[in-house]
C-alpha cells in the first residue's frame, strides 16, 4: 500500500516525525483561521458595500492579527458564581473536538495526518465534542442566557447530526468505504466523477444525480447547523440571547470559541469537499493532478465552501428554535432517507 | 395559513419551574435602555413586565422653566430618530395660540422635511427589525441611503440628528439652492433600495416564517390600548391624522393610507406592521414629489417669526402624525413667556404598553421580534 503521509516517507517513524505530523495541521489551522477571519470581514464588507478594515496593513490584511493581539490583552474574567473547572475547560474541549477532526482529513494524495479506515465515522464522533463543550460552557457560566443557548445547541445538534449522517451514509453505500482517502481516490478523473454528480460510472449514473445533488445540499445545510452559523445560529443568536453560550467568556477563552468555530467551518467544508466534490482530485482529469496540486485543489474547494457559508451568513435571517427542529426532523430527514433508499437501490442494480 | 401558533400556557401538568429573565437594559435588541422582565416556561413567554425610566430626563418639568423657543431643541431629544416630526405639533400649538399666519412656502418646507424624516425613521425601523430577525445586511443598505436624507437635513438645519429647524411662524433658515434636485435623488434612491429589500428581506421565506402570525394584535385590542401609527394600521384600522384630520397642507396631496391586509399571515402580525412601514415609505415619496412641484418659489421663510413669544392664557392640544403614531402636545399657558404645563403624548410610550398583551404565549425569540415591530424609541418612552 502506498504511503498516504509524506512525512513518514521523508523522516521515517520516530518521535520528531510524530511531532511534525501532529503540528502540521495545527499550523494550517492557525493560518487558515487568520485567513478566514479576514475573509469574513472582507466578504461581509463586499456584500454590504463597505470597505471593511483598511487601516491595519495594506487593505487591512493584518486585521485578524490585531484582533488576536487585542483578545490576548483582555482581562480573563471568571464569574464568581461560575463552576470554575468546567468554565475554564469548556473552550478547550470545543477546540479539541474541532482540531481532532483534522486528523483524518485527506489534504492531498500524499498527506492525510492519519489514514484510518473509519474516517467519516471518526469525524462524526469528534464532531459531537463541540456540543459537549457548549453545554459545559453554557451551564458553568451560571447565566440564564448561556444556559438557554446551551440547551438550544444540544437540540440543534441532535436534530442535524441525523440528516447529515444519512447523507454521508449514502456516499458510503456507493463507495463501500469510510476511508476518506479511498473516497477521494475513487472520484479521480475529472469533475464528472465527483459524487455530487453521482460518482464514477457509466451513463446510467445520471439517474442518481438528482439524489446525490440533493444529499450534498442536505449535508451542507446540516453542516451550517452544526457549526452554529446563520441561519442556524440560534445557540448564540445575538438579538435574543446576547451571545448565547459564550456570553460570560472574555479574552483568550472567548478567542478559543471563536477559533473553534472557524476550525469547525473548515472541517465541515473539508467533509463536503471530500465526499461530494472529489477531495484533492483535479476537476480536469489528469491535468494539474499530483500531490502538490492535490493540496491546492483541496484547499481551493474547501475555501469555496467556507465562502458559501460566509455568503449565506450575511444574507439570510435566523430561524426560530422550533422551526429549526421542524426542518431537521420533518423536512431534511425524510428527504435524505428517500435519497438514501434510492441510492441503495441503484447501487444494488449496479447503475453507478 | 391563518393558523396562529400561540402555545397553550396550561399545556403541561409536569412540575416544572418557570424562569425569570431580565432582558435589558443592556441587551443588544431592546432598542435602547428598555428593561423587560420576562417569565419563560422553557422557550415560551408566560409573562412580560416592561420597566421604564432608565432614560428619564424630566422633560415635562424641565419645559416649565424654559421660554417657548428654548423648548424646541428639547423636543428634538424625545424621538431623536424623527426630530423634525416632533417639533411640528409643538410649533403648531403655539401658532394657533398666537394666531400667527404661516406662509405658504413654510408649510411646504415643513411637509417635505417631515416626510424626509419619516422616510429616515421607517428605514431605521425596518432595518433594525431585520437585524432582530438576524439579517444584518439590509440594515447597512438602509443606513447607506439614510445618509443622503440626513445630508439634506444637515444642509437645511446644520445638524444631522437634532435639527432645531422649526420656528413659530416660520423656519430657522430657507432652503438651499439645489434642494429640489437632492430630494428627487433621495426619492429615487429610497425606491430602488426598497425594491431590493423587498426581495432580500420582506419576501424572504425565513423572514416570513419568523414574522407572519407572530404577535397578532387584533383591531379591538389595538384601539383599546390607544395604539396609533403603523402599529394600528398594521391591524387593519385605517386611521392616519394626515388624512382624517388634515393639518397644514396635507389635504392638497394625493396619497393613500396603507393598512395591513395579511398577504402572508393574519392581519395585525409583525409582518404586516413592518409591511405598512414599507408601503408608507412609498407614500412619503409621493408626497415629497407632489410637494416639490407645488411649493411656491418665492416666499419669506424666516421673516414671520415673532420676536417675543408670549401666548395668552389658555390651553391647547395639537396632534400630528409622527412616523411612530399620534404625537400630541397639551400646552397650558399662563400669560408669561414660559408654559404652565407641557404634556406630551408620545406614540412610542402608548404603543409599548401593548407588549405584555400580545407577546404572551409566543416563544422568547418572537418577543424580540414583537418588540422590534412596535418600533419604539426610548428617548420618547421615558422622556
Amino acid at each position: 500500500m502506498e504511503s498516504t503521509n509524506f512525512i513518514w516517507d521523508l523522516m521515517g517513524k520516530n518521535l520528531w516525525s510524530v511531532v511534525a505530523v501532529i503540528s502540521l495541521p495545527l499550523i494550517f489551522v492557525l493560518i487558515y483561521a487568520l485567513v478566514a477571519i479576514l475573509a469574513e470581514l472582507k466578504v461581509s464588507a463586499w456584500i454590504q458595500e463597505r470597505l471593511g478594515p483598511m487601516r491595519t496593513g495594506p487593505w487591512g490584511i493584518l486585521q485578524p492579527i490585531a484582533e488576536v493581539i487585542k483578545l490576548l490583552q483582555k482581562e480573563d474574567i471568571t464569574p464568581t458564581a461560575a463552576s470554575k473547572i468546567l468554565f475554564n475547560l469548556a473552550p478547550y474541549v470545543i477546540f479539541t473536538g474541532a482540531y481532532a477532526a483534522f486528523a483524518v482529513i485527506p489534504f492531498s494524495e500524499a498527506y492525510a495526518p492519519a489514514n484510518i479506515n473509519v474516517g467519516l465515522f471518526y469525524i462524526f464522533a469528534v464532531g459531537s465534542f463541540s456540543a459537549i463543550g457548549i453545554v459545559m460552557g453554557g451551564w458553568a457560566s451560571n447565566n440564564k442566557y448561556s444556559l438557554m443557548g446551551a440547551m438550544r445547541s444540544v437540540s440543534q445538534v441532535i436534530s442535524y447530526e441525523i440528516p447529515a449522517a444519512v447523507a454521508v451514509l449514502a456516499v458510503v453505500v456507493l463507495t463501500s468505504s469510510m476511508n476518506m482517502m479511498e473516497i477521494s481516490r475513487m472520484q479521480e478523473g475529472g469533475f464528472w466523477n465527483w459524487y455530487i454528480f453521482g460518482g464514477p460510472g457509466g451513463w446510467t449514473k445520471i439517474f442518481m444525480i438528482p439524489f446525490t445533488l440533493t444529499l450534498a445540499i442536505i449535508y451542507f445545510i446540516a453542516s451550517l447547523a452544526e457549526t452554529n452559523r446563520l441561519p442556524f445560529d440560534i445557540p448564540e443568536g445575538e438579538s435574543e440571547l446576547v451571545a448565547g453560550f459564550h456570553t460570560e467568556y472574555s479574552g483568550m477563552k472567548f478567542a478559543m470559541f471563536f477559533f473553534a468555530e472557524y476550525a469547525n467551518m473548515f472541517v465541515v467544508a473539508a467533509v463536503v469537499t471530500t465526499i461530494f466534490l472529489g477531495g484533492w482530485t483535479s476537476p480536469f482529469g489528469s491535468f494539474l493532478a499530483g500531490a502538490g496540486w492535490g493540496a491546492f485543489w483541496f484547499i481551493l474547494k474547501s475555501m469555496f465552501v467556507v465562502f458559501l457559508q460566509i455568503w449565506i451568513r450575511w444574507t439570510l435571517p435566523r430561524f426560530r428554535v422550533d422551526q429549526l427542529m421542524y426542518i431537521g426532523w420533518k423536512v431534511l430527514l425524510p428527504i435524505s432517507l428517500v435519497c438514501f433508499i434510492a441510492i441503495s437501490f441503484f447501487s444494488l442494480l449496479n447503475l453507478g | 395559513m391563518t393558523e396562529i401558533k400561540r402555545y397553550d400556557l396550561e399545556y403541561s401538568q409536569l412540575d416544572s419551574d418557570r424562569m425569570r429573565i431580565n432582558v435589558g437594559p443592556q441587551h443588544p435588541s431592546t432598542h435602547g435602555v428598555l428593561r423587560l422582565e420576562v417569565e419563560v416556561d422553557g422557550e415560551i413567554v408566560t409573562e412580560v413586565v416592561p420597566h421604564l425610566g432608565y432614560l428619564h430626563r424630566s422633560f415635562e418639568k424641565h419645559c416649565e422653566k424654559m421660554t417657548f423657543p428654548q423648548i424646541i431643541p428639547y423636543i428634538d431629544r424625545m424621538d431623536y430618530i424623527s426630530a423634525m416630526n416632533n417639533e411640528w405639533p409643538y410649533v403648531m400649538a403655539l401658532e394657533k395660540m398666537l394666531d400667527v399666519k404661516v406662509p405658504e412656502k413654510v408649510e411646504f418646507i415643513r411637509v417635505i422635511v417631515a416626510e424626509l424624516n419619516r422616510l429616515a425613521n421607517h428605514q431605521i425601523a425596518v432595518a433594525t427589525f431585520g437585524m432582530d430577525a438576524g439579517a444584518f445586511t439590509p440594515f447597512l443598505y438602509y443606513f447607506r441611503d439614510r445618509e443622503s436624507i440626513i445630508w439634506i437635513l444637515e444642509r437645511l438645519s446644520g445638524a444631522r440628528l437634532l435639527y432645531n429647524y422649526f420656528r413659530v411662524g416660520g423656519m430657522a433658515a430657507d432652503i438651499y439652492p439645489g434642494f429640489k434636485e437632492d430630494c428627487l435623488e433621495v426619492v429615487k434612491k429610497v425606491r430602488k433600495t426598497n425594491e431590493e429589500i423587498m426581495d432580500l428581506l420582506i419576501h424572504n421565506n425565513i423572514f416570513i416564517k419568523r414574522t407572519a402570525n407572530v404577535g397578532v394584535l387584533t383591531p379591538e385590542v389595538a384601539i383599546n390600548f390607544a395604539c396609533s401609527g403603523p402599529v394600528l394600521r398594521g391591524s387593519g384600522v385605517k386611521f392616519d391624522l394626515r388624512k382624517d384630520e388634515p393639518y397644514s397642507v396635507y389635504d392638497r396631496f394625493d396619497f393613500d393610507v396603507p393598512v395591513g391586509v395579511g398577504e402572508v399571515g393574519v392581519v395585525g402580525d409583525c409582518w404586516n406592521r413592518n409591511m405598512v412601514r414599507m408601503k408608507e415609505m412609498e407614500q412619503s415619496c409621493r408626497i415629497i414629489e407632489q410637494a416639490l412641484e407645488m411649493m411656491p418659489e418665492e416666499g419669506d421663510v424666516t421673516g414671520g417669526v415673532p420676536r417675543r413669544i408670549k401666548p395668552p392664557k389658555g390651553e391647547m392640544y395639537i396632534r400630528t402624525e409622527n412616523p411612530k403614531g399620534e404625537l400630541g402636545f397639551y400646552l397650558v399657558t399662563n400669560g408669561t413667556d414660559k408654559p404652565e404645563r407641557l404634556k406630551a403624548r408620545g406614540p412610542s410610550f402608548v404603543n409599548l404598553s401593548v407588549i405584555p398583551e400580545i407577546s404572551k404565549g409566543y416563544m422568547f425569540a418572537d418577543l424580540i421580534l414583537i418588540l422590534g415591530s412596535i418600533d419604539i424609541v426610548l428617548g420618547e418612552v421615558d422622556r
